[in-house]
Formats: C-alpha cells, structure tokens, sequence
C-alpha cells in the first residue's frame, strides 16, 4: 500500500489540474494582460497600452450605468428577497400555532415549499422569456391583461421601469431557494427555546424579531452574499428581457451583457478585458465589505 | 431538513385545527388570528404568482396568434392546437436543441463528477506536498463569476480550434463546474470512517481498487447531491453556450443548446408571427423540468441548498 502513493496520487489530479489551469486560470491570467493591450478581432497584431481602457472604461457612460444598475440591485435584491423569503419560512415553520407548546407551520406548509422553491429548476433563460410576456407591453401581457380587468392602461414595463421588472423576476426565481435555506436553519432552533419565549408571554413579532431572526443570522449572511453576487449577473434575462438587450438606451445595461457584447460580438477583447477586471474587483469589494459589515455576535446553542 | 419536513406533514393539519379552535377563544388571540390569515393569503397568492406565469404559458401553447394578443391571458384555448407543438419540435429545431443539451449534459456532468470526486478524494485522504495549495487553487475559483474570464475564455477556445464544437464547451464546462464539486466532496470524504478503507487495505486492495469499490460507493448521498446541482447548473447554462457555440466551422447552429435555442427563438417569435410555436418551445424545455423536481423534489432541494447549508 506504501509504494505507488505518488504515482496514484498524481494520476488522479492531472486531469482536473490541467483542466481547471487551462480553462479557468489562464484566461483569469490573461484578462489582466490582455485588459492591458488594444487588441481587437481586426488584427492578430496589438499593443501594450497600460491603464488606457480602464480610464476610457471610467469615461464610458455605458460602464458608469452598468455600475449603477448593479448598485441597485445589490440594494433591492437582497433585502427584499430576504425580507420576504424570512417571512415565508416563518410562517412555514412556526407560523401554524403551537402543537406540545412548540410552534408548527400552517396548513399546507409542505405544499407551499414545494410550489415555492420550483423556479429555481427553470433555467434563467426560460424564465426571463416567460417573463417577457409577464410584463409585455400591451393587454396581451398577464400583468397589463390583469390592469386591464380594472381599467388600468397598459404600462410600458420594459421601456419605463425595465430594471425594475427585471429586478422582480430575478426575486421570483430567488425566493423560494432562500425559504428552503431559512427553513433548514430555522429547524434547527430548539423548540424550548420558543416554548420559554411563550410562556413568558412573547407574541409573535417578538417571536420572529427576537428569536427566529437571531438564530438564523448565519443563514441570512450567507443569503446575503449568494444574492449580491446573483446582482453582478443578471445577464440571461437582460440579454432575453429587455429593449434592445440593456437598453432603451442603456436602461438596463449590466456589465456581463458589456462584456459579452464588446468582447464577443465586437471582438474588442482588449477593451471587454479591461470590463472583465473591473467586474473582478468590484465582485471582491463587495465580497470583502459584507464579510466585514455583516459579522455579528453569533448564537451558540 | 427532510426530518423536518415529515414532522410538519404530520403535525400540521392538526396544529391548524388547533389554532383555529383558539383563535375562537377571543381576547388576544383574535389578533393572532388575523395575522395569521393574512399569512396565508400571502402565502396562496406568492403561489399563485408562482404557478399563474407558466399555466400562461402552458395555455398560450395551444393558442392562435389572434387569441394570445386579443383575448384573455388565461382563458382556456378555443380549439386546443398541438400543431404548435409540432412547429415548435420541427420547424424551430426545438427537439433538436433538446437533445444537443441532454448529449452535452450527460457528458460533462459524467465527467465533472468523475474528475472532481478523483480530485476531491486524493486532496481529502491524501497528505503531500502541496496538498492544500492546490486545494485552495481550485477553492478560489468560487471567487470569479464566468464573466470576468469570458473574453480570454473564448479567444483560448478559439486558439485550440475548438469555437463552435462541443469538445470545446465540455472541456469549460468540466472546468467551470470544478471549484464547487472539489470543495464540497472534499468536505464530504474526509467525513467518511477511515476505519473501512484500514479493513479495505488489510484486505490487499489497491490505492484504485479502495477508490472505485469503496470509497465512492460510501460517499453516494454526497455524489448524488453535487451531481444533482451540477446537472441543474450545466443545463441551465447561457452565456457558456452563446458565447462559444459561435462562429466555427459547418452550420454551428445545428449545435445549439435549448437556453440558446429558445432565447433565439423568443427574438424571432416577433417577425415570425408564430407566438403559438415559442410558447410550445418553452412548454417542452418547462414540462420536464417539473417532472424531475416533481419526483426528486426533496434531492433537488437539498442538492441545490447544499452549498450554503454546509
């Protein structure tokens, strides 16, 4: 058993070593290199230009909207989805009064998580399609048809509030992933815990503010970064979803349709790089900020 | 959480008997009563804008053009129309798109699982030199969305002549699934007793032998639950598929996966004039999606949440 420990061991890394460094780490290796250059698709020959496309990217309003749409979204999607993604999973798991002095969920609570956690098996793109039709612009959309039944107008959703209704969408997919998540971490709370809170006369907000919320602090943070690194995507549905894919007039522009668009299409792969570095380091800052600011006295039980 | 789940099933129907049977006592727990109903009406209505979308689509299917943009979304079809089906199948490649993505899928998730469970094993039970940097070599691929190397990606494809081919996609596809796949089943093996692999070696069996009979049988439930998300994740890929089954030789459209089959479709459905047939394509890329979760409902859940939960 001794001898040929080596030997085995290196057989069994090879491939996914030499796989994972010719298709992952070179090109992390090569963005930075080729952020550096201006090299396009019109020649095989190209230059060392420095900083030059970080500081056109800086001056690009293109870029500077991506950002602030990402912003946003950073914002908006975290919270809401984990507002309301907390508030289903309590009413799922204690929300159903108390059975033994230990609360239950509500009626059907199997039911709803199942119902609820289906959109993340669709892929994106299917969604964003499906969505299109959501928030298509005339009565033949569901939302207009629906305003329609009550003499509303139909609204242009795309073109006046296109991040936004992007922004829902990638909430209805989300959702339900993170009552699943907050059920499993709300499982684990001890039931005494909540039959001490009761008999010392606790309702149910201080219930769910004061027990629940707390014990499932580490869930929410790991919620909370998966959906802020989700709001750095958003690609599928802007590319099938939107006007014009990011528009109208650069609405809904987000830095992985940029890059697609300059790097793929237009074969600017020096310029599109540069894109790629600056998604890099804004990633990692945001990593790097909610580590810190959401690090907080956690519950030993 | 399963353990959890089966409790609720079982207690629930009874527990709300119960709340109900005191809400009618009064005094305070009227207001629990009303909190509590308006919990539920949330909770149906998040479920009917859960179900309302795709029955939409499931309708509009089956529907001419005239009715999808003249009638009611969610009146039931006049005629129920499966030529749309057919169209959709045919005519929009929809069938052929449909197994490109099963061909696709079954290869590189085959390949992930065995190349990451190799990779995994050697780096949990295995001490050498270097050991733990490549451990967090491949860890810190978590790190990088697919965007940030996408330009380099594409042009390295290109330079090995791979653009437009599947070998090409299953190799970044492998790659890309990689991190997650090492990270979680090397938490999973160095869970397992090391007390069957000493009977295992006593027994004469071989560093290859202790692997593929052993180990991997033992480390199953982990296997199944990182299979399940990297075949979930692969098949619901976009940008990898769009931005490399691109140019290359032949017709690379013949190719194409069912994402980039239906998003296309989705774009030409307007000039076309065939809405029927889009909302049929996206009805047979939907319909077995359901089927699968509907029948490994709770492996899906756990397989997909995996990665946070550990």
């Amino acid at each position: 058993m001794r001898h040929g420990r080596y030997p085995f061991v290196i057989s069994f890394l090879i491939a996914p070593i030499a796989l994972y460094a010719v298709f992952v780490l070179a090109p992390i290796v090569q963005a930075f290199f080729v952020a550096m250059t201006d090299w396009n698709g019109l020649s095989p020959n190209y230059n060392f230009v420095g900083l030059d496309n970080f500081s056109k990217i800086l001056s690009d309003d293109k870029f500077l909207d991506a950002v602030l749409h990402h912003v946003v979204l950073l914002v908006a999607l975290p919270i809401i989805t984990i507002a309301i993604a907390l508030f289903f999973a309590f009413l799922l798991n204690t929300g159903g009064g108390t059975r033994g002095g230990t609360p239950v969920g509500v009626w059907g609570s199997k039911f709803y998580r199942v119902i609820f956690f289906l959109p993340q098996v669709l892929a994106v793109v299917i969604v964003g399609v499906v969505f299109g039709r959501v928030f298509a612009p005339d009565d033949s959309g569901i939302l207009n048809g629906m305003l329609g039944w009550v003499g509303v107008n139909p609204i242009g959703f795309m073109a006046d509030f296109g991040l936004m209704s992007i922004l829902a969408t990638m909430i209805w997919q989300a959702v339900g992933f993170y009552v699943v998540l907050f059920s499993a971490g709300m499982a684990s709370i001890p039931g005494e815990v909540y039959e001490a809170a009761i008999l010392d006369g606790a309702n149910r907000f201080a219930m769910f503010f004061r027990i629940t919320v707390p014990m499932v602090w580490d869930t929410i943070q790991v919620a909370w970064v998966y959906l802020g690194i989700l709001a750095f995507d958003a690609f599928a549905l802007v590319m099938v979803m939107s006007i014009e894919e990011g528009g109208p007039d650069g609405a809904t522009a987000v830095l992985p349709v940029l890059i697609y668009k300059q790097g793929i299409r237009e074969s600017e792969y020096g310029y599109a790089s540069a894109l790629g570095v600056a998604l890099f380091f804004l990633t990692i800052t945001f990593a790097a900020l909610s580590l810190r600011t959401s690090r907080r006295d956690t519950i030993e039980l | 959480m399963s353990i959890d789940e089966r409790t609720i099933t079982t207690r629930a129907p009874s527990a709300a008997k119960r709340s109900k049977r005191s809400a009618q006592r009064g005094g305070i727990r009227r207001e629990v009563g009303i909190v509590s109903g308006l919990g539920h009406l949330s909770l149906f209505l998040w479920a009917l804008a859960i179900i309302g979308p795709l029955l939409f689509t499931f309708l509009a299917a089956f529907k001419s053009n005239t009715e999808i943009f003249l009638g009611n979304p969610f009146a039931l079809p006049k005629n129920w129309d499966i030529e749309s089906f057919a169209r959709a199948w045919t005519r929009a490649r929809v069938g052929t798109y449909f197994l490109n993505s099963v061909f696709v899928v079954s290869v590189s998730t085959f390949f992930t699982m065995l190349f990451g469970s190799m990779a995994a094993y050697v780096l949990a039970r295995y001490k050498f030199a270097g050991n733990r940097f490549i451990y967090y070599l491949f860890v810190a691929g978590l790190a990088f969305p697919v965007y940030v190397t996408l330009t380099p990606l594409y042009l390295i494809v290109q330079n090995m002549g791979m653009l437009g081919t599947y070998q090409g996609l299953i190799l970044v596809y492998i790659a890309y699934s990689l991190p997650f796949t090492i990270f979680f089943l090397t938490a999973f093996f160095k869970t397992l007793p090391t007390s069957v692999a000493e009977a295992a070696i006593i027994d004469g069996a071989s560093h290859y032998g202790l692997f593929f009979r052993v180990m991997l049988p033992m480390a199953k439930p982990g296997l199944v639950s990182i299979a399940i998300f990297n075949i979930i994740g692969q098949w619901n890929q976009y940008v990898l598929p769009v931005a490399l089954l691109s140019g290359g030789t032949g017709n690379v459209q013949d190719k194409w996966l069912l994402t980039q089959g239906i998003a296309a479709i989705s774009t030409s459905a307007g000039y076309r004039a065939d809405w029927p047939a889009l909302f049929a394509a996206l009805t047979i890329a939907i319909i077995p999606m359901i089927i699968v979760y509907a029948i490994f409902q709770r492996q899906i859940q756990s397989g997909l949440t995996a990665g946070a939960v550990k």
